[in-house]
C-alpha cells in the first residue's frame, strides 16, 4: 500500500470528487458561469483540504454540461490552493489522450503539490469526445488497453522504448519532469461491471470503483474479481488498494438530506444521461444496504462502515456536487465531514 | 400524455397501415394525447455504436429522444424470417438499458402467417420487459388476409385497435398515478 501513499494505520481514506458537471440548479432554473463553478471546484479543494479529508478529484467530460474538460490544468490550480490533501484525477480518459502528454501534466500536478498527486485513468462512459478528439470508437478497448500499458510503463522507467498500434514508437525516450518521489500512484477506473475490474487485477494496479445505486453487496462481486484475477497474475491483492465512488449528501436528518439532494441527482441525470434517476433508488438508500450514501451523519457513518466491513476498501470517494448544488450546501456537508464523519470512520477503521 | 407510435419496418405498407389506423383511433378516442407517429421508412438510422442516445445527430438523435420522452409506445412490427425487422430491433439497440422504465409499451404485429402468432409473445415482449417496460399484454395481430388495398377489411381488427389503444391509454394514466401517489408518500 506503501507504493501508492496509504496508510492503513489511519483507517479509511475519505475523499471527494467532481466530474467537473456544470448543471443549472433545479429549484432557481439558473446556472452559474463556467468560471464560477471552476472557482468553486477550486474553493471545495481547499474546503476539504482545511477539513482534513485525504483526497480530492476532478474528472474529464467533453460535452455540453461539463466545465472541467482540462481537468489537468483545474487540478493544477488546485495543487497551488491545497497544502495537504492528495488530489488527482477521476477521471483521466487515457483513451483519447496520449500518455506521454498525460504524464507530463500530473507530474507536473506532482511538483506544484509537492508529492500529492494522483493519476485514475478510465475509458470513458460516454463516447462523443472520440468524434471530438479524432479517435474511433471501433477501437475503444484497444485503444484504453494500449495507452494504459504505456502508462503504467512511463511510471517505472524514465527512459522508454515502446512500441504500439495508436502512438509513434518511443526510441529511449526521456519522459520529464519526474514526479516528487519518482513514480505516481496510478489507478484504474472501473464502472459496475466485473470485466473491467478484472482486467485491473490482471494488471495489478488499484481499482476505483464507481457505484450509482443498488445493493453494496452486488459491488462486491466486482471486487472479488478484481482480487482474484490480481491473485491468478501474481500479485497480493493486500499490497493492492480499492476505492469506491458514489453519491454523497447529509443534513440533520435523513429526511431533509433526501429532500435537499435528490431534485439534483434526477434533474442533472436527465440533463447529462437522458433519463433520470428513479426515486424510489433514493427511497431505498435509507437502508444500509443501499449504496447511496444519503442520509444524517449518523447513518452515513454506519453506512460506510457497514461497506467498510463488506469490501475491506482503502478509500471511499463521495460525489456531492453533481447537478447544480449550491456552495452553501456543499460547505455545510463539509462541516459534517470534518468534524462527524471523519472521526467516526478513522477510529472504526484503522488497522492496528 | 405524450405517446409515439413507430412503424418499425422500412418497407412494405402493411404495417404503416395498421399504424394509420392507430393513430385515428387515438385522434378520435383521446384527441388530449399528444401522439406522433414515426415511420422508420421516413428516416435514415445509423447502427447503434453503444453511445448514450444524446449523442447521436441527425434522424438517429431525433427518433430516439421522441421515444425517450414519451410516456407510451405503440409499436407496429412486421414479422421477418420469424422474428422482429433489423430496424426495429436497432431501435432497442439505440436506447439505454432502462429506457423503457416508467412507460407503458404496447404492440401491433402484422404477419403472413398465422404460425408467426407466438413470435411478438416470445421474441418482442422480453426484449421490452429487459428494458423495464410496462407491457400491455395483449397485442392485435392482423393477418395478410385482414388487408385489401392499404385499408383492414376485417371488422374484428379494427375492434382490437380501438381497445388496444384504449388499454395503453388507461395504463399510462393508471400507472403514472400510482408513481406518483407512491412517490408522494416518499416524502421527498
Amino acid at each position: 500500500m506503501k507504493e501508492y501513499r496509504i496508510d492503513q494505520s489511519k483507517g479509511l481514506e475519505f475523499g471527494l470528487y467532481t466530474l467537473g458537471d456544470h448543471l443549472p440548479d433545479p429549484f432557481t432554473n439558473k446556472r452559474i458561469s463556467a468560471q464560477q463553478r471552476i472557482s468553486e471546484i477550486i474553493e471545495l479543494a481547499k474546503l476539504a483540504d482545511q477539513a482534513g479529508l485525504d483526497f480530492f478529484s476532478v474528472g474529464e467530460s467533453h460535452q455540453d454540461y461539463f466545465a472541467t474538460q482540462a481537468h489537468a490544468v483545474v487540478l493544477g490550480a488546485i495543487a497551488q490552493a491545497t497544502k495537504k490533501i492528495k488530489i488527482g484525477s477521476s477521471s483521466t480518459i487515457l483513451s483519447t489522450s496520449d500518455p506521454v502528454r498525460v504524464y507530463e501534466n500530473f507530474s507536473t500536478i506532482d511538483l506544484i503539490s509537492d508529492g500529492r498527486t494522483e493519476i485514475i485513468a478510465g475509458r470513458a462512459s460516454r463516447i462523443g469526445l472520440f468524434d471530438l478528439l479524432g479517435y474511433d470508437v471501433q477501437d475503444y478497448e484497444a485503444l484504453f488497453e494500449e495507452k494504459f500499458d504505456l502508462l503504467l510503463q512511463i511510471n517505472k522507467e524514465e527512459i522508454v522504448n515502446w512500441e504500439g498500434e495508436f502512438r509513434a514508437s518511443l526510441k529511449n525516450a526521456r519522459i520529464l519532469p519526474r514526479p516528487k518521489n519518482g513514480s505516481l500512484p496510478i489507478w484504474r477506473a472501473v464502472g459496475g461491471t466485473p470485466a473491467s475490474a478484472i482486467k485491473a487485477g490482471y494488471a495489478g494496479v488499484p481499482m476505483m470503483l464507481a457505484t450509482l445505486g443498488g445493493a453494496v453487496t452486488h459491488f462486491k462481486y466486482t471486487i472479488d474479481a478484481y482480487r482474484e484475477a490480481a491473485v491468478r497474475s501474481h500479485f497480493d491483492p493486500a499490497t493492492l488498494p480499492v476505492g469506491t465512488t458514489g453519491f454523497f449528501h447529509v443534513a440533520e436528518t435523513t429526511q431533509q438530506a433526501l429532500k435537499e439532494v435528490y431534485p439534483y441527482i434526477n434533474e442533472g441525470m436527465k440533463l447529462t444521461n437522458g433519463q433520470g434517476f428513479p426515486k424510489q433508488a433514493f427511497a431505498q438508500a435509507v437502508d444500509k444496504r443501499s449504496i447511496i450514501n444519503v442520509g444524517s451523519p449518523q447513518e452515513v457513518i454506519e453506512k460506510i462502515l457497514y461497506q467498510h466491513e463488506i469490501f475491506g476498501h482503502q478509500r471511499y470517494l463521495a460525489q456531492m456536487d453533481f447537478g447544480g448544488m449550491p456552495f452553501d450546501k456543499l460547505a455545510k456537508n463539509i462541516e459534517f465531514i470534518g468534524n462527524e464523519i471523519l472521526p467516526a470512520i478513522r477510529k472504526y477503521t484503522a488497522v492496528k | 400524455m405524450k405517446i409515439v407510435g413507430i412503424s418499425g419496418s422500412n418497407v412494405g405498407t402493411k404495417t404503416r397501415t395498421a399504424m394509420d389506423y392507430v393513430q385515428k383511433e387515438l385522434i378520435e378516442s383521446s384527441p388530449e394525447v399528444d401522439f406522433k407517429l414515426i415511420d422508420l421508412a421516413d428516416y435514415s438510422l445509423q447502427f447503434s455504436d453503444g453511445r448514450n442516445y444524446l449523442e447521436y445527430g441527425g434522424d438517429t438523435g431525433y427518433v430516439t429522444k421522441q421515444l425517450m420522452e414519451a410516456d407510451a409506445i405503440i409499436i407496429g412490427t412486421p414479422i421477418f424470417q420469424a422474428s422482429i425487422p433489423a430496424t426495429l430491433k436497432n431501435i432497442f439497440d439505440l436506447l439505454p438499458q432502462n429506457a423503457f422504465r416508467d412507460k407503458v409499451v404496447s404492440m401491433i404485429v402484422t404477419s403472413g402467417s398465422p404460425r408467426h402468432y407466438l413470435i411478438a409473445e416470445q421474441q418482442l415482449k422480453p426484449i421490452l420487459a429487459y428494458m423495464k417496460a410496462q407491457i400491455v399484454q395483449t397485442y392485435v395481430f392482423i393477418e395478410e388476409k385482414d388487408f385489401y388495398r392499404k385499408e383492414i377489411v376485417n371488422e374484428d381488427i379494427i375492434f382490437r385497435i380501438q381497445r388496444l389503444v384504449e388499454d395503453t391509454v388507461v395504463l399510462t394514466d393508471t400507472y403514472k398515478k400510482l408513481r406518483e401517489a407512491k412517490e408522494e408518500e416518499y416524502g421527498f
